[in-house]
């Protein structure tokens, strides 16, 4: 019981936290650009503004236009409580594996493309055409990579990936490098960030996922960008906990979780710091570049794959 | 025994659905559907009542019937596997009889009588139960031929349309080649096993060589059947030609029986497996797949894109059925009837979420009058239900969690994933790359049904009759909800599901039952639950707590600040209209430009003509099989047929020639 009491914890936790997560990242983006940044609690500021805002709704909307925000929100939220954060053998991670967790991600990603289909202008279908062409390239990529891992620790269950390095002895494992590239590259695509996708442009030539919510007001609105916030925390958190799980707790205890809690933040500040590089280093790539930057992320996966059969498996 | 008696009923009561208006009424539609309809539902209900004793209840019987040769009895049998499909054909019979009454009163003005379509259905139903009913090779014949022959009418029934006249002369030829292939099968057993009737056949003793040559036969006579890639051709042809709940049996049903066929041939009767054959059949699986998805997102015909889609899906059950006879032929029955288990879950949710869908296609169609993409778009708000029926089948299909479809492609993909245990470096890495195959193939069905549903039912209406379609009446209202809860249901508690078709894999590897279900309903864990585990009614609860809390929190604030409609930003430069929305073509032009060599595309822009002021842009896509499989075939099959015409003289003294040197030589070859 203790157990799904923290999983629900936890994913509140993670819900209030990125936000914050989302704030840093645009600081350090702006004073590695050289502008003053706003205060990193700005992102929550613009939630309440936007939760507080009336609704507008499109004459042609239709049912799953309202729907769309409740569903991307949800499935992310439980997505949220599949990963192993703080600690690992959380009972909710039995709930989904790797696998499902794609599915959720999917699920969610079906809902908001159709939203973006569904008012009927230009930029909406646009926007979703682009999204679901790189999801279909991006989740093979991903799934590859999550199947590496999978056979070196032979389990899909998250909690199990998780204490693999955790609980082995410390060896480098050729197959985790290369599938820990391949998620990278997959991990930027899929959360919509530079060079696959720019989340600070409006300017339709570029933009992908601001195109799909363009006509989303108000408390939808609002929940449609806390989704995205929290998808790029769940991201964060997968892939630094998948490759560099040290800290965290191994029981429900008190202290480890302490520890937990501490390494994961230390963790997400220094990643939020190594994106907030790339960003600031790297320009958004053409569309049609994409495919091959996603080609990349799944022969990384696949050499994974195969190094592991070819070097490991013996 | 009342399972076989009741699977006979179903037989009885599908030909006299066909023959009965035929005899008593054959001028009166209104009596024909008041005769045709409730005795092809009874059809239905026995198959359910039937599949369900047998498979649920245990029961099986065999029967001798009393027609047959004096030497060669026909005789049927049930057991847990027949009984599995017996179910599926019920399930999707019984909608497709709610669904028919009201969907064919569009046929009532038009060119054609009614009769011939009832008159077909019933055989057509009736073979596919014998072919599952079988237990000697003539009876499994005579029933697939019925099943065939009776498609062909189906599919030729609206035949002022030269398309469908050529579909149903392609879909004829292709299921009797199909037909050739399962017939060579059947005489290798028979001639091994000294009789034709299943308990023979399943005794003979087949060296290495010959069994493998009956296992590529049986692959490729029910591969045809079944629209593997490349022999799919017939398919997507044939099946958008025949009436819409037509489709939805034979993309639903017909294409499952081919699919017991090979399941029967090659785990019960052929026996030793070799992984040689998974090989084979995963290759082809993962291409069919593949393709499949590939030809289908680049259709705007909806009904030949929902048929494409069905070879996706029958390269998704090959896959798991590849890697079930790579398993068993490997020495590990415990994962092989894992991998069986995941292809007969998906061979049940294909059954429902493609009838489900074919069924919503043709209430799109009756109403909008149209079979392009292009001339849709905002029906949800006409037709709400069908709108929400076709929202599951679309979820399902693009296999997303928490519905059915999901649950068949992670069982894929836990089977996959226990590649390393093969030994075998090759084996163990390539089987990994068909999970990648499928992940891709997952993927691109979603963007597929993205497009389907967004052009379709979102977004402002492309036509005038979209914009003045209305909902259907109630009976296809019924037939589409029953289906789209069946796909919730089956995605929601698959653990009771799964446990019932172990039975049937039982069948075929006794002493090796995967642990599926052994941590109670909750939870299903493939091999255990520290490897993988997955809770769909969890996961339902889940989403349905976070969305609850999320609603209790933004209700307030519902309650103060009403949702005010508004116009959309339309730039300020006036109105939008519907040819501003992104068409079905826009939508999958990316996809056509990374996968540019995967299609045969020409056509392209041509400047201003006297006839075109503007210009004109075209774009034809075709299919590869077609023009470097088919053609070149048929080319090959015309040319050696001239050949042999040059006998043909005309001359009748030339003629009794013939006869003459023929009857030497037999008389010859019978003094030898």
């Amino acid at each position: 019981m203790n157990g799904w009491l923290l999983a629900i914890a936890q994913t509140l936790f993670m819900a209030a936290l990125a936000p914050l997560l989302a704030g840093w990242i645009k600081w350090l983006k702006c004073r590695l650009q050289s502008r003053s940044g706003p205060p990193l609690w700005q992102p929550y500021r613009d939630l309440m503004r936007l939760f507080g805002k009336q609704v507008l709704l499109a004459e042609s909307a239709s049912p799953i236009f309202r729907l769309a925000p409740y569903v991307v929100f949800s499935v992310t939220a439980l997505a949220g409580s599949v990963i192993p954060m703080l600690a690992v053998g959380l009972p909710t991670s039995a709930l989904a594996d790797a696998i499902v967790l794609v599915g959720f991600f999917a699920l969610g990603r079906f809902f908001l493309a159709l939203a973006g289909m569904d008012v009927g202008t230009a930029f909406g279908g646009m926007g979703s055409s682009r999204e679901m062409t790189i999801a279909s390239l991006a989740e093979p990529a991903m799934l590859l990579g999550v199947f590496t891992l999978a056979m070196t620790v032979r389990s899909t269950n998250l909690s199990t990936m998780v204490s693999f390095l955790l609980v082995s002895e410390f060896q480098i494992y050729p197959s985790f490098v290369f599938a820990a590239m391949g998620l990278v590259l997959v991990a930027v695509a899929e959360t919509g960030r530079i060079p696959v996708d720019n989340p600070a442009t409006h300017l339709e030539l570029t933009m992908i996922h601001e195109a799909m919510i363009l006509e989303y007001t108000g408390r939808h609105l609002a929940l449609m960008e806390w989704a995205a916030m929290l998808k790029l925390l769940i991201y964060m958190v997968l892939l630094t906990n998948l490759f560099c799980p040290w800290g965290l707790a191994q029981d429900l205890r008190l202290a480890p979780l302490a520890l937990g809690l501490v390494s994961v933040m230390a963790k997400l500040l220094v990643l939020g710091i190594a994106l907030a590089l790339a960003e600031t280093g790297l320009a958004k790539m053409r569309l049609f570049r994409v495919p091959q930057y996603l080609g990349l992320a799944f022969i990384l996966c696949l050499l994974g794959m195969l190094s592991h059969v070819v070097l490991e498996m013996n | 025994m009342v399972a076989l008696q009741l699977a006979l009923v179903m037989i009885v009561a599908a030909l006299a659905s066909g023959f009965v208006p035929a005899l008593v009424c054959p001028r009166r539609p209104v009596w024909i559907k008041a005769l045709a309809f409730p005795l092809l539902g009874l059809a239905g209900l026995a198959g359910i009542a039937s599949g369900a004793l047998a498979l649920l209840g245990g029961q099986s019987g065999d029967l001798q019937l009393p027609f047959g040769l004096p030497w060669l009895h026909s005789l049927v049998h049930l057991d847990a596997l027949a009984g599995f499909f017996l179910l599926v054909v019920g399930l999707v019979t019984l909608v497709a009889a709610v669904y028919a009454p009201a969907y064919v009163r569009e046929y009532a003005a038009g060119p054609q009588p009614l009769l011939p379509l009832t008159l077909f259905t019933g055989p057509f139903i009736a073979g596919m139960a014998l072919v599952l009913l079988a237990a000697d090779a003539f009876t499994f014949l005579v029933g697939w031929e019925t099943m065939t022959l009776a498609g062909y009418f189906l599919v030729a029934y609206q035949h002022q349309h030269t398309a469908n006249r050529d579909a149903a002369y392609v879909y004829l030829l292709m299921s009797q080649v199909c037909g050739v292939f399962i017939l060579l099968a059947c005489g290798v057993l028979a001639a091994f096993g000294g009789g034709f009737d299943f308990a023979g056949m399943r005794a003979a003793q087949l060296s290495p060589a010959w069994a493998s040559l009956t296992f590529v036969l049986v692959f490729f006579g029910f591969g045809i059947k079944a629209g593997l890639v490349p022999l799919h051709v017939w398919l997507p042809q044939a099946h958008p030609a025949a009436p819409s709940y037509i489709s939805a049996l034979m993309s639903g049903v017909m294409l499952k029986v081919a699919v017991y066929g090979f399941i029967r041939f090659s785990y019960d009767l052929l026996g030793t497996i070799s992984w040689q054959w998974g090989a084979l059949t995963l290759f082809f699986g993962c291409l069919s797949a593949l393709l499949g998805v590939l030809y289908a997102l680049m259709q705007h015909d909806l009904k030949r894109l929902l048929a494409y889609h069905s070879v996706e899906n029958i390269g998704i059950i090959f896959i798991g059925l590849g890697l079930s006879l790579v398993f068993a032929g490997t020495g590990h029955p415990a994962l092989a009837s894992l991998g069986l288990i995941a292809a007969l879950y998906h061979c049940l949710n294909h059954a429902l979420f493609k009838s489900l869908l074919f069924f919503g296609a043709g209430v799109v169609l009756q109403q909008t009058q149209a079979h392009d993409l292009e001339k849709m778009g905002g029906l949800i708000r006409r037709m709400p239900v069908t709108a929400t029926c076709f929202l599951v089948g679309c979820i399902s299909i693009s296999a997303l969690p928490p519905f059915n479809g999901f649950v068949s492609e992670w069982l894929t993909f836990q089977t996959a994933l226990q590649g390393p245990v093969l030994r075998n470096n090759i084996l163990g890495a390539l089987i990994p790359v068909a999970a990648a195959v499928l992940a891709l193939t997952g993927a691109l069905a979603a963007a597929c049904f993205v497009k389907v549903y967004g052009v379709i039912f979102l977004g402002l209406p492309r036509s005038t009759q979209a914009a003045k379609a209305v909902e259907t009446s109630t009976g296809p209202q019924l037939g589409q909800i029953f289906l789209a809860l069946l796909c919730l249901l089956f995605g929601i508690f698959p653990t009771a599901t799964v446990a019932q078709l172990a039975k049937i894999a039982g069948q075929f590897f006794p002493d090796a039952m995967p642990q599926l279900t052994a941590q109670g309903w909750l939870w299903l864990t493939p091999i255990s639950p520290e490897i993988a585990s997955y809770s769909a009614p969890l996961v339902l609860f889940g989403l349905a707590l976070a969305w609850l809390l999320v609603w209790l929190w933004l209700h307030p604030r519902r309650r103060r600040q009403p949702v005010s409609l508004v116009s959309p930003w339309d730039c300020g430069f006036g109105p939008l209209n519907a040819r501003m929305q992104y068409t079905a073509s826009a939508f999958a032009m990316p996809i056509r430009r990374i996968f540019a060599p995967v299609w045969p595309m020409h056509g392209g822009y041509q400047p201003p003509s006297a006839a075109d002021p503007g210009g004109r842009y075209q774009l034809h896509i075709g299919d590869w099989a077609w023009s470097k499989f088919y053609q070149p075939l048929g080319r090959l099959i015309s040319a050696m047929a001239r050949r042999l015409a040059i006998i043909q003289g005309g001359n009748i003294r030339a003629y009794l020639a013939y006869s003459f040197f023929t009857l030497i030589v037999l008389l010859l070859v019978v003094s030898l």
